[in-house]
């Protein structure tokens, strides 16, 4: 399914699957950094958040207390990368009692069947 | 006996494993990724109701604040502590057996 560009060069479809929340381990900031650096090569990123991966984008994160970075903010930088493609899983909110309106950015929601389909159609998919 | 829990309920069965050992009264603190288990209106809930009826189970506040949670509506019965609060609950109720 890769894009041949008019230049020549290949673009893939990849998925980066968030599934941790965020500050028990390393995890979310290593895979946020990761996407930044990814956007930068014109590939087609999409993100996604499913299971402990939505408490990520939880509004309101204050990790200063703890005396870490708080890369909740970071997640708003993605629009401005080109990283537009962002999926949170419905199912993995609503277990967890969140709604859109507890998170840090506009993402667009879809069903866990949904997310499956998506998944299946990339050419890469990285999961922590 | 004071019990400490640091992993998401949701990605391991740490707290599920703590929760079948301690004998009733035992004292449980979640902590790191295991405060998700003390928040109203998630599948765990329910199960967390009962858990604090049967134990004495605390939640330490800054693991809250740090992950966005600090005015989040918690289970009845789940008190929130401090690290002051900490250190007293393993004096008064230690020794401490973490549940990694």
């Amino acid at each position: 399914m890769n894009e041949q560009d008019t230049d020549g060069t290949v673009t893939k479809r990849f998925m980066v699957v968030n599934r941790k929340a965020p500050h028990g381990t390393v995890y979310a900031l290593e895979v946020l950094e990761m996407v930044l650096i990814s956007a930068m090569f014109d590939q087609d990123v999409h993100v996604a958040f499913l299971d402990d991966g939505v408490w990520q984008l939880r509004r309101g994160q204050m990790p200063g207390v703890l005396e870490m970075k708080d890369f909740s903010k970071t997640y708003r930088a993605l629009e401005g990368y080109g990283v537009e493609k962002i999926y949170v899983e419905g199912e993995s909110l609503a277990e967890r009692g969140l709604s859109e309106q507890d998170l840090v950015i506009p993402v667009e929601v879809i069903a866990r069947a949904d997310m499956a389909r998506l998944m299946d159609g990339m050419d890469v998919v990285l999961t922590a | 006996m004071l019990h400490t829990v640091n992993k998401s309920p949701f990605e391991r069965n740490t707290l599920e494993a703590c929760l079948k050992r301690a004998v009733p009264g035992a004292a449980i603190l979640l902590i790191e990724d295991a405060v998700y288990a003390a928040l109203a209106g998630t599948t765990l809930a329910d199960a967390m109701t009962s858990a604090a009826q049967r134990f004495e189970v605390s939640v330490l506040g800054p693991d809250l604040a740090a992950r966005g949670l600090e005015n989040t509506a918690l289970v009845k019965g789940v008190t929130v502590i401090d690290y002051g609060g900490f250190v007293d609950l393993a004096v008064e109720k230690g020794p401490v057996q973490a549940w990694l």
